[in-house]
């Protein structure tokens, strides 16, 4: 029988490792797994590259992570919004490293890892700063950058229903970037607001299929806040 | 100073945005300003706002008592849904934008250059931790980019200028400027005006704009 859940968050984040690329879902407050995200602190792995939209909030999750000296890189694309002032610190003291990346080229560099493609052309950023040093090819005219994709070790993932073989549906906003990150990571962790019986969620209607997902922890912890 | 032309606020900058949005139009209106063109579209005319985030179909700000918290647009306000609406992920999101699927993205900015060239993710090259946010993609893949901003900055400076000093954001990407004081579109020759506040002169104008002003060749009286 396959049976992906696991009885705690600890089981959850075992063998993560010193150096581990961790994709972290979630955008503003919506799909953020924030459970995982604190059982990471807890399980102690250093050294980590944090690939994310924004570079944390407050001094809770993700930037309580980087504040306890965990993150040596961060991937992203948006690292200042209301409140990141963990990131602000840390980056002014040279303590943190940073890769800007526009939020599309983000996501298709998730995409592209997920389905094995090794690199893509894309418009974006084509001569602008973010474009510099990058390979410049013609098509039909247009000119275009050589992006590589970006595969991770581990990806943590919220979605609000899933089953024992991995498959999620996610709620509403909370999609984001959560589906695309459970696709390109060796080891993907999904916290889940509900778990359903297998069959339970519509075939049609499966998002993330279970084929993608390793392990599947319930976290029924109610409404985004903020 | 004594003004002897108007000057359109942030709402009628917006309500003259929204007057050139077509129904059945797909739009992506950046943060600011441009988020203010959603109020002035008339229900009746069915434009579908898109958000980065993966919403098709976005509606208003919701009354306060019917906030949901699953719901936010990309600025990470909370929105509504319309009926027809849709939820997706961000790697479909920025196909929609990147895949030329998206009609118009309004946009603010700090410069635009009478090129098209487009400068509003970063405001210094040393500024080393910029967010740059989905602007760059937008900017490449909608099907037109509109700016909606402030003639001058609050120092007086133009923001329409021969080559941006600002880092870009992409070139050539901007085909019409919304201002408070004129509606000026990007052309192989430069900037045309194509609509001046009531009261302000040809000349006026071009003595608040930092590149060549031109009026339209086939413009009568």
């Amino acid at each position: 029988m396959i049976d992906k859940r696991v009885g705690d968050l600890a089981a959850a984040l075992e063998g993560v490792g010193d150096g581990a690329t961790v994709m972290v879902g979630g955008f503003g407050s919506v799909g953020q797994p924030n459970a995982l995200i604190e059982a990471l602190i807890e399980q102690g792995a250093r050294d980590l590259t944090i690939v994310a939209n924004n570079a944390g909030a407050g001094r809770v999750g993700l930037a309580r992570l980087m504040e306890a000296g965990r993150v040596r890189k961060i991937i992203c694309s948006f690292p200042r919004s209301a409140g990141s002032v963990v990131f602000e610190e840390l980056f002014k003291a040279g303590r943190l490293e940073l890769e800007i990346v526009p939020q599309g080229t983000l996501a298709e560099r998730i995409r592209a890892a997920g389905a094995g493609i090794p690199a893509f052309f894309t418009a974006t950023g084509y001569g602008t700063r973010l474009g510099e040093n990058k390979e410049v090819r013609e098509f039909r005219g247009r000119h275009y950058i050589l992006e590589e994709s970006l595969p991770a070790d581990v990806a943590l993932v919220e979605a609000w229903r899933a089953d024992r073989w991995g498959n999620c549906v996610y709620r509403k906003s909370g999609r984001n970037f959560n589906a695309i990150m459970a696709t390109a990571a060796a080891l993907t962790i999904v916290q889940t607001q509900h778990v359903a019986a297998l069959g339970e969620i519509d075939p049609e209607a499966v998002v993330t299929p279970g084929i993608f997902v390793d392990r599947v922890v319930h976290v029924p912890y109610g409404d985004p806040q903020g | 100073m004594m003004t002897d032309h108007q000057i359109l606020n942030r709402a009628q900058m917006a309500a003259r945005v929204a007057q050139d949005i077509p129904g059945g139009w797909y739009c992506n209106l950046g943060i600011g300003i441009p988020t203010l063109i959603a109020d002035h579209i008339p229900a009746s005319r069915e434009v579908v706002l898109h958000s980065e985030n993966g919403i098709l179909g976005m509606g208003p700000a919701p009354e306060p008592d019917q906030i949901d918290p699953w719901l936010i647009n990309a600025g990470k306000q909370h929105v509504t849904l319309h009926p027809g609406g849709s939820f997706f992920h961000h790697a479909d999101s920025f196909a929609m934008i990147r895949g030329g699927h998206i009609d118009l993205c309004v946009l603010g900015a700090f410069e635009v250059a009478e090129n098209g060239d487009l400068a509003n993710w970063a405001t210094s090259a040393a500024d080393a931790a910029p967010a740059v946010g989905g602007a760059m993609d937008l900017a490449v893949g909608a099907k037109r980019i509109w700016v909606v901003t402030e003639h001058v900055t609050k120092d007086g400076k133009s923001k329409l200028v021969e080559r941006c000093s600002y880092p870009l954001t992409a070139l050539g990407a901007v085909s019409r400027i919304y201002t408070n004081l004129a509606v000026v579109d990007v052309t192989p020759q430069g900037f045309v005006v194509r609509e001046m506040v009531p009261g302000l002169t040809f000349e006026a104008l071009q003595d608040r704009t930092a590149a060549r002003l031109h009026l339209p060749e086939n413009r009568n009286g």
